[in-house]
């Protein structure tokens, strides 16, 4: 005697939020099962474990019938198969696109190829995210980029829209596409200390102040149109004119000037004044080599690699505090105000204004 | 050219990719009326093409826009080879021809495929302008409305209940023509979507035609149904009650019936509607029967006839006697009115289920009918029309059995039938009952100024339970008590009935849904010999099931069941038997007694002990259930005054059947009466299990309630939280050595792990109901069996679950005029205002064993209906012959007066059309369609009815572990279906559906292809419907209705 066949079905499609999040963490029913019994949900509802099993079964069917509309979100919205209330499809969405911080952080800025999810298996055994988990994280990334890719205007808004996700979610995509497009190095042993949710913080900082699209309200109003992935490419122009910082530690007087106007203002204000009178020059050089060489692309994914070993880690070994950074790029940035001989200004806090909270957020253990 | 259709395409989205080199697709569109069709321009590259069409015009006659359906077809162009289609739309434009349904359709529908289900969706537009021609009723029936409603739709009044209509088609299924042999199966699939939806189309216009002609201009209750009856063809047939209705308040006389005497009453009624029926109308039986007869079933049939001939006595004197017991001179006349009017009529019988007040008198039981017939293979057009004649035995055998009764009228009645290879079980049942001549009177549609006449002084609410037959002539020795309410007329111990509890009905305490489950085997068998054993064994499975229900009913301390479904499916090597109903506490029934065991020795000390400890188990589930259903009826103190109730004898047994086969018929002694025949013995193994069966019915688990009626007796506060499903399980049995017991005990947990399941998936509702219970049974294949459930959930208020609504009580208190004068108002009460007592319930008189006549199951009539019932039960013709079926479309004439039927116009002159553009295809949105096979939404008011949904489709596949292996297949198509209904109700205007039930679902598979195929017909009535606090109609409701969500 065996069960051939059954169905459960309603008008308005039944789904138990605790099974979807174990079929979206790529449990197989029998897992479910087992999961769900220790949940006690039978404890609270005095049910038989084939009940549970038909139930499980059920539900997995119904998700993977809907996976196919989840991938096109606004289709759930206006498709006829199953009648879904509008607060439920939004809770469907959110979570069929949310992810594991540990999964994406493997995947970040690596190009979203096929060959990079052969090393899914890998990714899966190193996480502890199940295989078929990690297929649709890593699915879902490839959808929204490939997406957004040929969308003109402003990315988070675009993956809002197309994927009908909250604000948080799509800047969180936003990021992943950013960093998937510039294909940022984050996997070096010495970013393994920064989150995920560090790299989208920077994310954000640099789609909204280096990009195209981010000048777009104020400078180049007329750019705009004519360019495509405003949001996603970094400002050629921009990264042309940061080679014009590089005055600033060639020329030796403005270095010097420059020293001397930060050391002033520090002094006194930090038990770390001696180192930071000493890397002075040091940090600066590293500070703005990395901006003037932003035009090569290999040097733009070092970005991140470049912060933490020209600055953090020095600063880290002389044992500086948050603040003594917080405090040092303050000054450090408006002090170039004073040197009466350096010209690029609005170039300088562009930079440095990323540059500075970009290190406040990645100085940490 | 009485009618021109117009149809506009408007825009595709979601379509499949078809060109996979471009993954596009190329699409256009072919729009089919009869033999017409038209084409859009091809949208190239496009997965959401617009076409934006011009309006389509087809003119034709309104026969054929009865008939058929508007056929959309979507297809992608192709250059090179044959366009591919991408999928179909069917619709049906009848609801756009009754003036008060919808004035247009306008939305989104899908496109559908019989292979790959789903396929995007398009937007469309459909008109119908009907000329005002004078021959517009010639054949058609434009203009009458259907319902599947089997109560008169809200908003609506009864002017006149017309009675019976029926009607069925006949075709040869395109599936098993020879030329299908080469034909695709999409090919197949599709020509046997369109045959089905003609061939209702074309029953709907002739049930209509019916209806005109008696003078109504509606049907209530519509059932239609659909015999798959394989090689030998393919029968749909309809009944349904024909009423003249009258809207409420406005605009009232568009749609009633003007003038009486378009329909004469000798003709409405009496008049046959084809030659054949005639000499059944008369009573004569003889004549009717066909020529393919055997000698044998003919002798057979005279055998019923003489066990009926009683019945011709009951009916006269049960008339005269309980006349004179009743209520006098007005009382007498009242009821010969009522039956010279009804007898006058065909078949008395009414589909509805619940009444207008005071339409329903009496209620005598349920009556049914069963009979077994072996299809022929053999085609041939010159045979005589056999299903009809099959049909009209049936319900000849029921009127009598109604008769016998003392009832002149059926109500709740419906047919079924149950087929497997070349054997079909056909059965009717329903409630016998007496109604009040009010709404039936020929000629008299003026309801208000003659009746008040003889408006008898409006019966309490206990009146339907008081019994309609002669109390000295009656059918069946049954157990008769003075009614506890108003201790004026006698009422029977226990009350099966098919309809839904009165409203004015009053209950002690809540109602539980009660299911009788029974396997019998059978052997394998052809022909003859085959129908021969399923007709030896119907008897023992109506016997037993109804057994299961009283000792079920007994458990529960309950008296009374209503919405009683008894379905009897055969398979290859078994036949299954499965019974649901209602079972209250009827306040004015007397308590039902225990139940109690007997030993088979009573000297054996340890048996002696054994059916000690049985019978306390018992007792403490009886008191266990009566604090679950909070029973407690009030203690009469003036118990027996006057009353010739016999002194209490024995209390109710166990009861259960002899034999398990047929095989051992011979030894019974039938001859017996009175003799205690079904004794439990304990001693046989067969009635511990059957014991313990009865004991471990679980009862819902807590917050949850389930019933098979409408609404749950003892709840009266629903919330708009509804959740409509549908649950289909199948089971193989492997063990191919089951034995009865076994396979008894596998059918019974299937049905309730079933139940099981539904308490647990729905356990975030709670409290809730789960309402209209609807178990359908199949044998599809040798081990398999199947059970399909459709039934909905309702949340209701916790906290004052134990008051009724205001109005009911009025309703009730102004019923009860007369009598509050003689009896205190409390015995009638419900239990909210009575103090609860524990009542003594041993004090009753309990059981008599009564001999049931023939075939009539008379139910209600509650007996041990043991020998006797057998006996005549195996005199009972269950005619076998052979009947043919008539290979073309069968071709009706019917007589109707084209001068009277244009009076009778319910279409007014210049009625206005208006194309609402606020619903129209938009972005996002999908207005919400509630579904509920109850026909009312808790919480909302209906304000239109936009017409019939009866929709029939198949889904084959031939990838079926592709899609997830059957329940993967099955349960798409069903999510499709509803799909599809949804679209459909959205298009008319409307927000919900309401009557919904799934007619069939017929699964067939084959996993070593990789194949299967099902088939799936569903029917209800479109509405809108509005928050009850919302004033203003609204056609945009989509909000209106809140929804249930999914578990959390």
């Amino acid at each position: 005697m065996a069960v051939e066949l059954d169905v459960f079905v309603g008008n308005t499609t039944i789904m138990d939020e605790e099974v979807y999040q174990l079929w979206l963490d790529g449990y197989t029913v029998n897992d479910a099962v087992r999961a769900r019994m220790e949940g006690g949900v039978l404890d609270e509802f005095d049910a038989t474990a084939d009940v549970l099993l038909s139930d499980t079964m059920d539900q997995y069917r119904t998700f993977q019938m809907c996976e196919r509309l989840l991938h096109s979100p606004a289709k759930l919205a206006n498709q006829l198969l199953f009648q879904i209330p509008p607060h439920r499809q939004t809770m469907l969405i959110e979570r069929y696109y949310a992810f594991d911080d540990v999964f994406v952080r493997e995947v970040l800025g690596k190009k979203l190829s096929k060959g990079t999810k052969k090393d899914l298996d890998d990714i899966s055994a190193k996480t502890g995210v199940t295989l078929k988990s990690c297929r649709r994280q890593f699915d879902n990334f490839k959808r929204i980029f490939k997406v957004v890719e040929e969308l003109k205007g402003p990315l988070v808004e675009n993956i809002r829209q197309h994927f009908l996700l909250s604000d948080k979610l799509a800047r969180d995509y936003a990021a992943i596409v950013f960093f998937a497009n510039n294909r940022f190095e984050t996997g070096k042993k010495k970013l393994q200390y920064i989150t995920f949710q560090d790299f989208a913080f920077c994310a954000g900082q640099l789609i909204n102040n280096w990009t195209v699209g981010a000048v777009g309200e104020g400078l180049c109003k007329t750019k705009n149109n004519m360019v495509e992935d405003m949001d996603v490419d970094l400002d050629k122009e921009f990264l042309q004119e940061l080679k014009e910082l590089k005055v600033l530690i060639t020329d030796k007087d403005l270095l010097d000037q420059h020293k001397s106007l930060v050391c002033t203002a520090l002094r006194g204000k930090t038990k770390a004044f001696n180192e930071m009178e000493a890397n002075f020059k040091n940090l600066s050089r590293g500070l703005v080599n990395i901006a003037t060489k932003l035009t090569n692309t290999k040097d733009v994914r070092d970005f991140f690699i470049d912060l933490v070993e020209k600055f953090i880690e020095p600063c880290r070994s002389d044992r500086w505090t948050a603040a003594d950074v917080k405090l040092y790029l303050t000054h450090y940035t408006n002090s170039a105000h004073i040197l009466d001989t350096f010209k690029h200004q609005v170039v300088w806090d562009r930079y440095m204004g990323v540059i500075k909270s970009c290190i406040f957020k990645m100085y940490h253990d | 050219m009485p009618g021109k259709l117009k149809a506009k395409i408007v825009a595709g989205r979601h379509l499949p990719v078809m060109d996979r080199a471009s993954d596009l697709t190329d699409a256009f569109v072919e729009v089919k009326f009869g033999n017409t069709t038209f084409k859009t321009d091809v949208c190239p590259k496009s997965l959401n093409p617009q076409w934006n069409s011009e309006w389509f015009k087809f003119e034709v006659d309104d026969e054929d826009l009865q008939d058929e359906p508007l056929q959309i077809t979507v297809l992608d162009h192709d250059t090179y080879s044959a366009n591919d289609a991408i999928g179909k739309v069917y619709i049906d434009i009848d609801p756009l021809l009754c003036t008060e349904a919808a004035s247009i359709i306008s939305g989104w529908f899908p496109i559908y495929d019989t292979i790959h289900g789903i396929r995007g969706e398009i937007n469309v537009l459909v008109k119908v302008e009907l000329f005002n021609d004078l021959n517009r009723f010639r054949q058609s029936s434009c203009g009458v409305k259907f319902f599947c409603t089997t109560s008169i739709p809200y908003s609506y009044r009864a002017v006149m209940v017309h009675g019976f209509v029926e009607e069925l088609v006949v075709n040869e299924d395109p599936e098993y023509q020879w030329i299908d042999r080469i034909r695709t199966p999409r090919a197949s699939n599709e020509a046997r979507q369109r045959l089905i939806s003609l061939m209702s189309g074309e029953l709907q216009r002739k049930i209509g035609l019916k209806v005109l002609e008696m003078g109504g201009n509606a049907v209530v209750g519509y059932l239609q149904c659909f015999d798959l009856e394989g090689e030998s063809g393919l029968v749909v047939r309809a009944i349904g009650t024909a009423c003249t209705l009258e809207k409420f308040s406005s605009g009232s006389a568009s749609i009633t019936c003007p003038h009486p005497s378009t329909a004469p009453p000798s003709n409405a009624c009496n008049s046959p509607k084809d030659g054949k029926e005639s000499p059944l109308a008369h009573g004569c039986r003889s004549t009717h029967n066909s020529p393919v007869h055997s000698a044998c079933s003919s002798q057979r049939l005279s055998q019923n006839f003489s066990v009926s001939v009683p019945t011709l006595i009951f009916t006269g004197m049960g008339s005269g006697g309980s006349a004179g017991k009743e209520a006098g001179p007005l009382k007498t006349l009242l009821r010969q009115q009522t039956q010279t009017t009804l007898e006058q009529r065909e078949f008395p019988f009414f589909t509805l289920t619940s009444f207008p007040p005071g339409f329903l008198v009496h209620v005598g039981g349920v009556v049914s009918a069963r009979s077994v017939k072996l299809l022929d293979r053999i085609h041939n057009p010159d045979e005589p029309e056999t299903r009809d004649a099959w049909w009209e035995e049936i319900r000849q055998e029921i009127k009598s059995h109604a008769k016998a009764l003392g009832c002149h009228a059926v109500v709740g009645y419906s047919e079924n039938t149950s087929i497997c290879e070349e054997v079909c079980i056909l059965s009717a049942s329903g409630t016998a009952a007496i109604l009040n001549p009010r709404y039936m009177r020929e000629g008299c549609l003026d309801v208000g100024s003659i009746d008040h006449r003889f408006d008898d002084p409006s019966p309490p609410n206990c009146g339907f339970c008081h019994i309609p037959y002669d109390e000295l002539n009656m059918p069946f020795p049954a157990q008769l008590a003075y009614c506890y309410q108003c201790r004026r007329q006698k009422v029977p111990d226990v009350l099966f009935t098919t309809i839904d509890l009165p409203a004015e009905a009053a209950v002690t305490g809540k109602g539980c849904l009660i299911q009788a489950r029974l396997c019998r085997l059978k052997k394998k068998a052809q022909g003859e010999v085959n129908a021969t054993a399923i007709s030896n064994l119907l008897p023992f499975m109506e016997y037993e099931l109804h057994t299961q229900l009283m000792n079920k009913l007994k458990l529960r301390s309950m008296n009374a069941l209503f919405g009683l479904h008894i379905q009897i499916s055969v398979g290859e090597n078994m036949l299954l038997g499965l019974a649901s109903a209602t079972g209250v506490y009827l306040t004015a029934l007397p308590a039902p007694g225990g139940i109690q065991i007997a030993g088979k020795t009573p000297g054996d000390l340890n048996n002696e002990q054994h059916v000690a400890a049985i019978q306390k188990r018992i007792n403490d589930a009886i008191a266990k259930n009566k604090e679950l259903y909070q029973i407690n009826p009030p203690e009469l103190t003036d118990e027996g005054v006057g009353s010739p109730i016999p002194e209490p004898r024995q209390r109710s047994r166990i009861f259960r059947s002899h034999s398990e086969s047929s095989d051992e018929l011979s030894e019974l002694d039938l001859s017996h009466g009175k003799k205690d025949a079904f004794v439990l013995e304990i001693d046989d193994t067969d009635a511990v299990e059957d014991i313990h069966s009865l004991l471990t019915d679980a009862p819902p688990p807590a917050g949850f309630h389930s019933c098979s009626t409408e609404t749950m007796p003892g709840i009266y506060n629903w919330t708009s939280g509804i959740q409509m499903f549908t649950s289909v399980r199948v089971l193989r049995l492997n063990n191919t050595n089951l034995t009865n017991q076994g396979l008894n005990k596998i059918f019974t947990d299937l049905c309730e792990n079933l139940l099981k399941s539904f308490y647990f998936k729905l356990r975030s509702t709670v409290p809730c109901c789960l309402c209209h219970l609807n178990f359908t049974v199949a044998v599809p294949e040798e081990e398999l069996v199947q059970v399909s459930v459709t039934a909905v959930a309702m949340t209701f208020d916790k906290d004052q679950n134990q008051e009724k609504p205001p109005e009911k009580a009025t309703t009730k208190g102004g019923s009860e005029t007369e009598d509050q004068l003689q009896f205190p108002l409390e015995l009638s009460a419900d239990s909210s205002s009575t103090s609860p007592q524990p009542s003594k319930i041993s004090g009753v008189a309990e059981n008599t064993i009564v001999s049931t006549r023939a075939v009539s199951v008379d139910y209600g009539s509650f007996a041990d209906r043991c020998s006797t019932w057998l006996e005549l039960l195996r005199l009972k013709a269950h005619t076998i012959r052979r009947g043919s079926v008539k290979t073309s479309r069968r071709t009706q004439s019917l007589a109707h007066s084209v001068s009277s039927l244009e009076h009778c116009s319910p279409l007014p002159e210049g009625r206005s059309r208006s194309l609402c553009s606020s619903r129209s295809f938009g972005v996002g949105s999908v207005t919400m369609v509630k579904m509920t096979p109850l026909s009312f939404l808790p919480g909302t008011r209906i304000i239109k009815y936009l017409g019939i949904i009866n929709m029939f489709f198949i889904r084959e596949t031939t990838s079926l572990r592709e899609e997830g292996g059957v329940s993967g297949f099955l349960h798409s198509f069903i999510a499709e279906v509803f799909a599809m209904v949804r679209a459909h109700v959205a298009a008319l205007g409307g927000n919900a559906v309401v009557s919904y039930s799934m007619k069939d679902c017929v699964l067939m598979e084959n996993p070593n292809k990789n194949q299967a195929q099902c088939l799936i017909n569903v029917s209800g009535d479109a509405v809108i419907c509005v928050r009850e606090t919302d004033q203003e109609q609204t056609t945009n409701t989509g909000q209106t209705c809140g929804t249930i969500d999914g578990a959390t």
